[in-house]
């Protein structure tokens, strides 16, 4: 079989990959802000609760944290009597943003703590509430801080959504690996998605880069 | 039964998990083999990539340059695949251990080479013209005067990656390599229980992580941060 004709299945999966990559980042984002901030915070449940989260999902494997969403969890749900079978996307999503999401929680808070004190200070003269500060003078220069680091949190999501093929996601690496049984010409199939997957990873990384220079036009501006 | 354990489900969950236990640990064994293996594969040609990168002919940096953003922007699972599927093809038969080992190494030293590139770099340049100004030839300087510098910023980060590799193990379960999360599911297959074995491996990944990155830590703070002395 010629390698062109593998390449209208692959991009099913490819197409899946996309979208689980992105559903994922933006669970993950969301995570990230959540706990990162939630780890500063004042209030010790809400502290204790995003220290437990990030230790957590950074301190066990992603593929563990897969597994357990997808087999073990409805185990639990059933001594609780609640239904807590996920289909696969849903567990696969899941797993890929909350586990992105810990390793985002720690460039946010990097991120909020490096700005420097006096910004808090003159926030306070100028009576700004500590939310208000937050919001308005923190976060808009801790943001394009981040944006390195979330740009190689994200090319490492869309790697990891190859994971998702092991509980039965039909995304790419799953595409692949069903070719392979049926043509068992693996070189050519693996070599076209390692392509396809290097390929996606330069468009992400491009998309980052032009919204690393969105979140920071004010600086642009100054000068 | 499992590595010559018998698993016990008739006396309730405590007993199950208490049974199980050996097994896991010697996944864990497995999990800590092939981490340590990777690691070093990921060290040497980690090494390699950063040398190669920072050739002074483009006709070498450039394809170095290109192959560690490749291994870097494809995932370890498709990179273990080839490897495990296509190797045999050019009479290159691993067993699946070496394998899943080997692929580990290549995806982290896409990583560990940007770390050499950075402790090396990060050598004062004052340190090199002082070389130069003393007589000192350049494979002598970078042996002598650059390495014991950089070694104390590199050693830290791939300690870090050291525990990375850690949680990417898992992923050799494809290749039938029995770390701790095959040897989980393969319980969890026979006896209808995951939450038990599942959750466990996620309690021995935590424990091994923190006692794993307190150990990088303390290594961390107990390099002379000024280089190591020479003699």
């Amino acid at each position: 079989m010629h390698w062109v004709e593998f390449l209208k299945p692959l991009s099913e999966g490819a197409w899946v990959t996309i979208q689980l990559t992105v559903y994922s980042t933006i669970l993950g984002a969301v995570m990230a802000f959540a706990s990162g901030i939630g780890k500063l915070s004042p209030n010790w449940f809400i502290k204790g609760a995003s220290v437990v989260y990030i230790e957590i999902f950074r301190g066990t494997s992603l593929l563990v944290q897969l597994f357990w969403l997808y087999f073990a969890l409805p185990i639990a749900g059933d001594a609780l009597g609640i239904d807590l079978r996920l289909p696969p996307v849903v567990a696969g999503v899941l797993a890929l943003g909350l586990n992105i999401g810990a390793y985002g929680a720690e460039v946010v808070r990097g991120a909020i703590q490096a700005v420097s004190r006096n910004q808090y200070e003159a926030a306070r003269a100028l009576n700004f509430t500590p939310r208000q500060a937050l919001w308005r003078i923190a976060l808009p220069q801790a943001i394009p801080e981040m944006m390195p680091s979330f740009s190689n949190l994200a090319v490492q999501n869309l790697k990891d959504t190859a994971l998702a093929s092991l509980i039965s996601l039909s995304d790419l690496a799953f595409k692949a690996e069903q070719l392979r049984n049926f043509y068992q010409n693996s070189e050519t199939i693996y070599t076209i998605i390692l392509f396809m997957y290097f390929g996606m990873a330069l468009v992400l990384t491009a998309m980052m880069r032009i919204l690393e220079s969105s979140v920071g036009r004010w600086r642009r501006a100054r000068r | 039964m499992l590595f010559g354990y018998h698993w016990d489900t008739a006396h309730g969950e405590w007993a199950f998990a208490l049974s199980i236990l050996p097994m896991l640990l010697r996944g864990l064994l497995v999990t800590l083999e092939a981490s340590v293996v990777g690691f070093f594969v990921a060290m040497v040609l980690g090494l390699i990539l950063a040398v190669l990168k920072g050739a002074r002919s483009r006709l070498v940096s450039w394809p170095a340059t290109f192959v560690t953003e490749f291994i870097r922007d494809t995932p370890l699972l498709v990179q273990l695949f080839f490897l495990y599927y296509v190797l045999p093809d050019y009479g290159i038969v691993l067993p699946a251990f070496l394998t899943g080992a080997l692929a580990l190494g290549i995806q982290y030293s896409a990583y560990t080479s940007e770390v050499y590139r950075a402790g090396i770099e990060a050598v004062e340049p004052g340190q090199h013209e002082a070389a130069k100004a003393l007589d000192i030839p350049p494979g002598r300087t970078f042996t002598h005067i650059v390495l014991p510098q950089a070694v104390p910023r590199v050693i830290p980060a791939l300690g870090n990656y050291l525990v990375s590799i850690m949680k990417d193990v898992p992923v050799l379960s494809v290749v039938t390599v029995l770390e701790m999360l095959n040897v989980a599911k393969i319980i969890g297959d026979q006896t209808f229980d995951y939450l038990v074995p599942l959750s466990m491996v996620g309690g021995l990944y935590l424990i091994l992580t923190l006692v794993a990155s307190a150990f990088v830590r303390f290594v961390d703070v107990s390099l002379p941060k000024r280089g190591l002395p020479l003699r």
